[in-house]
């Protein structure tokens, strides 16, 4: 038996709408007590001016593994979880090849036993090869450790497929990811359409190309009672539409990103291919709708989704860079920036829509501090002053448009099942030697 | 000014002139730039000065001084990573004249097609010794991200649909020519405004030295939001022809569209190409440009083309003078650093 003391910390769980100061105590990697614990303890961590939270959940993270390792691995990308302060990832099933079929959730599942950093959750793919043209094997996809589905950045394009993949996962009780995005209206483009796109003579994506979809998806989802999680979602019409949808009772479920809340479409005057990004940077108005949407509950979850590329990919002209921002380690100061300082959010609601509403939509029993939850905890220093520096990053991926910014907020401490994964700028875990 | 004789000293060519007057007009009009990437980032001042430079350049080119020695020794580089004739034989002409020794570059048969990136190529030609680099580009913004990782000066040749100053350059050149100046002036761009970067780099010109900017054409190749850079738009040429002092008629662009953005060129030629009996409803004494090269027919008429309205052979002898003066300023520039950075 072994056993751990976080003593003196801010303890914040959304699951049980706690914000206080007190201990918590981990016993044999599960949670076995809050508030003030006595007795004797094998190891404690002063947690004093430190926030302890649920394990932080990103619910959309590309790990590239296998296929395209000189962008990441899995040991490379879970690592960048665990300094981004995640204990849990839900990774992209848009790897080579793809996350079609049982052996390859099993793979990605094996990678992360092997990288002993943070736990990889796969979406498999709803589709065969990534194509939109006819179902993946669901049910294997399940019993190989899928905990949803979703075609990556493929949007599901054909209403019948995505339809019978509604239906067809409702047997399973695990979610749709779709990527909402007209392809016809966005094909060729590298920024949003607008003002800018106008001004620097750069191929435009409408607002309408995700809205449209947004639209398609609801009503799909309605008809069929299935369970939709839209990703990333990014305009003012998205978040209206999905408000209405809720009330009306459909089972939808969405998410956007820290650089859509942060970054708009004027970003891309300085050409620079690190703010290429799908869906793309859009403009003020709708930034504030989406920060109006996580006020209100409309948008359920903050996720990373970590597109990591190498620099040789990502410096080249802008139309034929990749999209992509490799987020997983900046997350925490970009939502304490642009969501908890100017007062949007609580930490509260921050931590609810990084933890608790994450595990919730990948049907997970995580996101919370409750007593006999396994020890997935994360603790941040809300205060660390520190610089963005993609050189220091965990991740191959050095694609961040946030370079060089000046920022505050960072996990201190990573615990995963009971362990000390991570402890201040450290991975501490080690990669099996047995494989 | 009127030169009565030419001293070479080094690399330095003085003319002797009758008049005095060559310093006062231009009290220290210092080039502060080291790259020319776009009319957006130019002040009218510095817009004007490249214009009175290449009225200077034709002004010695009219009494017989066709040659200058300013860049004798300097190394222009013309990288063009799309097709051009008409551009790149301007620039490798117009450093010709002011003596720079040229190096030409083309996608084809180059490392490129090798996978070698747009920037590691750019490098080892520079490293070659490059003083100034120009190119042309597809994407928008690849002039900007080369300025970034050279040391050579960049001119921007026509970045995708961004900007082509050069071009917006000469075509104002014409303009002021024919009129004198630009101030009150209304000048209608005429085509496919979407795909086009001579629209663009000629409503920054334009409007900067006080112009009437309209922009027509059909609707699906006019976006909403160019507006606000503080043009007019009209889809009805006919309409605005009578209060059109110059008129440009940009290449309708079928390389750059995705899809069809009009039925048909009958079509087009229909409501926007410029024939004799349209041009005989413009203001008096209306200019038509073309900065082509022009689709007869298309956008104009062989008539009109040929016409008396049309300065489009003008533009071709002005882009020449225009882009002299732009390796020209570039060079001062860059002779400058160098003296400050011997002192």
């Amino acid at each position: 038996m072994t056993s751990l003391l976080i003593r003196g910390g801010r303890l914040i769980d959304p699951s049980q709408n706690l914000d206080r100061t007190g201990d918590l105590l981990i016993r044999d990697g599960i949670i076995a007590g809050a508030g003030d614990v006595a007795g004797h303890v094998d190891e404690v961590i002063e947690a004093e001016e430190l926030i302890v939270s649920p394990g932080l959940i990103d619910l959309h993270t590309a790990l590239r593994d296998p296929g395209d390792e000189e962008d990441e691995t899995t040991y490379t990308g879970t690592a960048a979880a665990l300094a981004g302060g995640f204990t849990s990832i839900a990774c992209l099933p848009d790897t080579t090849p793809a996350i079609d079929n049982r052996a390859a959730a099993e793979f990605a599942i094996l990678q992360a036993a092997r990288a002993r950093n943070c736990h990889v959750y796969p979406l498999g793919a709803v589709t065969k090869s990534l194509k939109g043209e006819e179902l993946a094997e669901m049910g294997q996809l399940v019993d190989g450790g899928a905990v949803g589905f979703s075609d990556g950045k493929h949007p599901l394009h054909n209403s019948e497929i995505m339809r019978r993949a509604l239906e067809y996962s409702r047997m399973f009780d695990r979610p749709i990811f779709n990527f909402p995005e007209v392809e016809e209206l966005s094909r060729s483009g590298v920024m949003h359409e607008g003002y800018y796109s106008t001004l620097l003579g750069l191929r435009g994506m409408p607002a309408a190309a995700e809205s449209i979809m947004v639209g398609r998806d609801l009503a799909l989802a309605e008809m069929t009672d299935g369970k939709l999680h839209i990703t990333t979602i990014t305009v003012t019409n998205s978040v209206k539409q999905i408000q209405q949808a809720k009330e009306a009772g459909v089972k939808v479920t969405c998410s956007v990103t820290p650089h859509h809340l942060t970054l708009d479409d004027s970003t891309l005057q300085s050409f620079d291919a690190a703010f290429k990004v799908n869906p793309p940077l859009r403009s003020r108005d709708h930034i504030d709708s989406l920060i109006r949407g996580l006020k209100d509950g409309t948008i359920d979850a903050i996720s990373s989704d970590h597109q990591p590329y190498s620099i040789e990919k990502k410096r080249n002209e802008l139309d034929q860079a990749p999209f992509g921002i490799a987020g997983l380690e900046t997350v925490l100061p970009i939502c304490i920036q642009s969501l908890i300082d100017p007062g949007h959010l609580s930490w509260l609601q921050l931590i609810d829509k990084l933890s608790t509403r994450p595990a919730a939509i990948l049907g997970l029993s995580k996101g919370t501090l409750k007593e006999n939850s396994a020890a997935d905890i994360t603790l941040i220093d809300p205060h660390a002053e520190w610089t963005i520096d993609p050189e220091q990053f965990f991740s191959r991926g050095r694609n961040t448009p946030f370079e060089g910014w000046a920022v505050k907020g960072q996990a201190h401490t990573v615990i995963v099942g009971g362990q000390v994964r991570y402890y201040r700028g450290q991975i501490l875990s080690r990669m099996n030697p047995a494989v | 000014m009127r030169v009565v004789g030419i001293v070479k000293l080094g690399q330095f060519v003085f003319l002797l002139s009758t008049e005095e007057t060559m310093a006062t007009e231009r009290p220290n009009r210092v080039w502060n730039r080291k790259h020319i990437l776009g009319l957006e980032e130019l002040s009218a001042e510095e817009i004007t000065q490249i214009l009175d430079q290449a009225a200077e350049f034709k002004q010695q080119a009219k009494e017989g001084v066709l040659k200058l020695n300013s860049l004798r020794g300097k190394v222009v580089a013309n990288l063009f990573f799309e097709p051009s004739t008409r551009t790149r034989t301007s620039f490798g002409l117009a450093a010709k004249r002011l003596s720079a020794d040229t190096v030409d570059f083309s996608p084809s048969g180059s490392s490129l097609s090798k996978g070698e990136t747009f920037i590691d190529t750019a490098k080892n030609i520079e490293a070659m010794g490059v003083d100034q680099v120009v190119v042309r580009h597809a994407t928008p913004g690849a002039p900007h991200l080369l300025s970034k990782h050279l040391q050579a000066s960049v001119l921007n040749a026509g970045d995708g649909t961004h900007e082509h100053p050069t071009q917006a350059l000469l075509d104002i050149f014409t303009i002021r020519e024919q009129k004198g100046t630009l101030e009150g002036l209304t000048v209608t761009l005429v085509g496919d405004i979407l795909h086009s970067r001579v629209a663009r780099s000629n409503i920054w010109g334009l409007k900067k030295l006080g112009a009437r900017v309209i922009v027509c054409g059909p609707s699906t190749l006019i976006p909403r939001d160019i507006t606000q850079l503080g043009v007019e738009i009209s889809y009805d040429l006919d309409a605005v022809l009578p209060e059109t002092d110059c008129v440009n008629l940009l290449r309708v662009q079928f390389e750059r569209q995705r899809s069809a953005f009009f039925p048909s060129i009958r079509e087009y030629a229909h409501l926007f190409g410029l024939n004799t009996e349209r041009a005989s409803r413009g203001k008096e004494g209306m200019v038509v440009l073309a900065p082509g090269p022009i689709n007869r027919g298309v956008e104009l008429s062989t008539e009109v083309a040929d016409g008396p309205h049309s300065v489009v052979l003008d533009q071709v002898t002005n882009g020449l003078l225009v882009r002299m003066s732009c390796l020209y300023l570039l060079n001062q520039y860059q002779d400058r650093q160098a003296e400050r950075g011997d002192s």
